[in-house]
């Protein structure tokens, strides 16, 4: 496992939290960030702040050359073939937006359809739902099955010549399921279907090789790897990027603006109108070379342990029921459970007053919980400054909620 | 502020133990409260007596705060006309809001270390918005089923 030494490089899990240690344990929502991201941003706001891509002056060429230089570091780290291929964003929610409303417009018909799963972030729902009303088209939906895996029987059934894309998170951020990206694209290849994954939380826990998984369109966001908020990347083909008309219209994206048309850069910078998050991808950068430093298949295997001791852990809690796949092998880092008696919020306020922070409610998957039959669940994440002593006191902290809930036998009956 | 503010003897009693759950058929007022937030969600149902408020029940899942709340509310309701539903909605609103109250001596007092945990307050308050709501749309002629939210009026 990581070394539990690398929590100093992180200043905010220094803190007490109502008198105890704090046990963060919601790096799916969002990661704590190491002083070197910090340092980073602090260095661009004090060193070489100015605007890219646009003046000749020394501080300009050194922004956007760090800028640029980050581009590269996120293509390398998702083993895209070209820097060009990355287009940065806000994060996963607007990467997943552009492709709808640029591809999405351009080729998506009446009676098309769009495969998605019951597992989806509403980021990777709602996009689609738009542009499905906008155009006349038709969502489906892959289920899944009672541990939280993708139930593949009836997909060549559900892939049919109407489908021109299948989108699909890489990684449940609710089940912790890590879904057969590679088979569901060559399958959904295989009838003529595009294939858009949600990396957002699979990208900060796994190595992932866009070309191994073969699909064409991959988001995913900075700062649950480390990174700023605020910062997020589109990878695509460079082919389809051509091809796409472009998102915003602006600065920085044109080559030539005359009164009554314009034409366009070329990709990534069609896609980056007006001023970019300059401060934050070079940021993000420098949280890809932490991560890098820790190696992606190290931080894999952290988590991978992490994860075989907390099911162990949570399985001797009385009451407690852990959703997802039973095989580590098959999930990552997120693990939603039920405490029977209490509801989340009810969980989630006695473990913080542990000083745990775990998050309670629908983790912006409605439609999964609705599957699952419940309105809401608690859920612990991990990543790889957690410990299995965070899990003990996660144990502990349930036990807490347990005793709380466990009501007097002569209850006021009236 | 401790726990034991928040989960009194009383609401963890109400929610172990809910008063008035269930769903009459000859309801007068339905109503359906919702927290977006946390996704709670909560069905009111008020039998009226020439205007008096006959009994209440409530059906729904949520954490205990909104579940225990609902309980005591429909215990509450109990005999009162509908002006004077709508004056304990209101009183009880304003004593969630931190406003000295007649509400003291009452159950409902238990919920007042509610009010430490700010982001908790929508959950006592989602089964009284929801009261005040249907009871509204009623007065105003309007019999359908109303959808309530704890984002409602305050």
């Amino acid at each position: 496992m990581i070394s539990e030494r690398i929590r100093d490089d992180f200043p905010l899990l220094r803190q007490q939290m109502h008198g105890k240690p704090l046990v963060y344990l919601d790096s799916a929502a969002t990661s704590q960030k190491p002083r070197v991201v910090l340092d980073a941003l602090q260095r661009y706001y004090e060193e070489y702040n100015a605007n890219v891509h646009r003046g000749i002056y020394w501080l300009a060429e050194e922004a956007t050359r760090r800028y640029e230089e980050s581009r590269a570091k996120v293509a390398r780290f998702i083993h895209a073939p070209r820097p060009e291929e990355v287009v940065f964003t806000r994060g996963t929610t607007e990467s997943i937006n552009l492709v709808a409303a640029t591809w999405g417009r351009a080729n998506v018909r009446a009676g098309d359809e769009i495969l998605l799963t019951e597992m989806e972030h509403h980021s990777n729902i709602v996009p689609w739902q738009l542009l499905a009303a906008e155009k006349g088209a038709r969502l489906r939906y892959i289920p899944f099955d009672g541990q939280g895996r993708l139930v593949l029987d009836d997909l060549d059934t559900l892939l049919t010549e109407r489908t021109r894309l299948v989108a699909l998170t890489h990684q449940s951020n609710v089940l912790g399921t890590i879904n057969p990206v590679e088979e569901i694209t060559r399958r959904a290849h295989a009838a003529g279907a595009l294939v858009l994954v949600d990396g957002a939380q699979s990208v900060p826990h796994l190595p992932v090789d866009v070309q191994r998984l073969g699909c064409d369109f991959l988001a995913f966001s900075a700062h649950k790897m480390c990174g700023p908020t605020g910062a997020g990347a589109l990878w695509a083909r460079y082919d389809l990027l051509e091809a796409m008309p472009p998102y915003h219209g602006g600065g920085e994206m044109i080559m030539l603006v005359q009164l009554d048309r314009s034409t366009y850069k070329d990709p990534p910078h069609k896609f980056e109108a007006g001023t970019p998050n300059i401060a934050d991808c070079i940021a993000w950068g420098a949280a890809i070379d932490y991560l890098e430093g820790l190696g992606m298949a190290a931080v894999r295997e952290h988590e991978r342990q992490l994860v075989r001791y907390a099911l162990g852990q949570l399985r001797e809690v009385q009451g407690v029921k852990v959703y997802g796949p039973e095989d580590i092998e098959q999930r990552g880092g997120a693990i939603a459970i039920d405490v029977a008696g209490a509801h989340p919020h009810d969980v989630a306020q006695i473990l913080d007053r542990e000083g745990i922070a775990v998050r309670a409610g629908h983790h912006c998957a409605q439609p999964l919980h609705r599957r699952l039959d419940i309105s809401a669940s608690t859920r612990a994440s991990v990543y790889v400054y957690n410990t299995p002593g965070d899990i003990d006191a996660l144990v502990r902290g349930l036990e807490a909620v347990r005793r709380i809930f466990a009501l007097p036998t002569a209850a006021r009956d009236r | 502020m401790g726990l034991d503010d928040l989960y009194r003897e009383i609401i963890l009693d109400h929610y172990a133990h809910p008063r008035n759950r269930g769903r009459p058929a000859d309801a007068d007022i339905t109503v359906e409260g919702a927290n977006p937030l946390c996704g709670d969600e909560l069905a009111i149902f008020v039998r009226l007596d020439e205007g008096t408020i006959r009994d209440v029940h409530f059906e729904g899942r949520g954490c205990s705060i909104s579940q225990a709340s609902a309980s005591l509310l429909t215990e509450e309701m109990k005999g009162k006309t509908l002006p004077e539903a709508i004056a304990l909605v209101q009183q009880f609103k304003g004593m969630m809001h931190g406003q000295p109250s007649a509400l003291d001596e009452t159950d409902l007092a238990a919920l007042q270390g509610v009010r430490k945990f700010p982001v908790r307050v929508k959950c006592a308050t989602l089964a009284w918005v929801a009261l005040q709501q249907g009871i509204e749309e009623f007065q105003a002629g309007k019999q359908v089923v109303v959808r309530a939210t704890s984002e409602g009026p305050e």
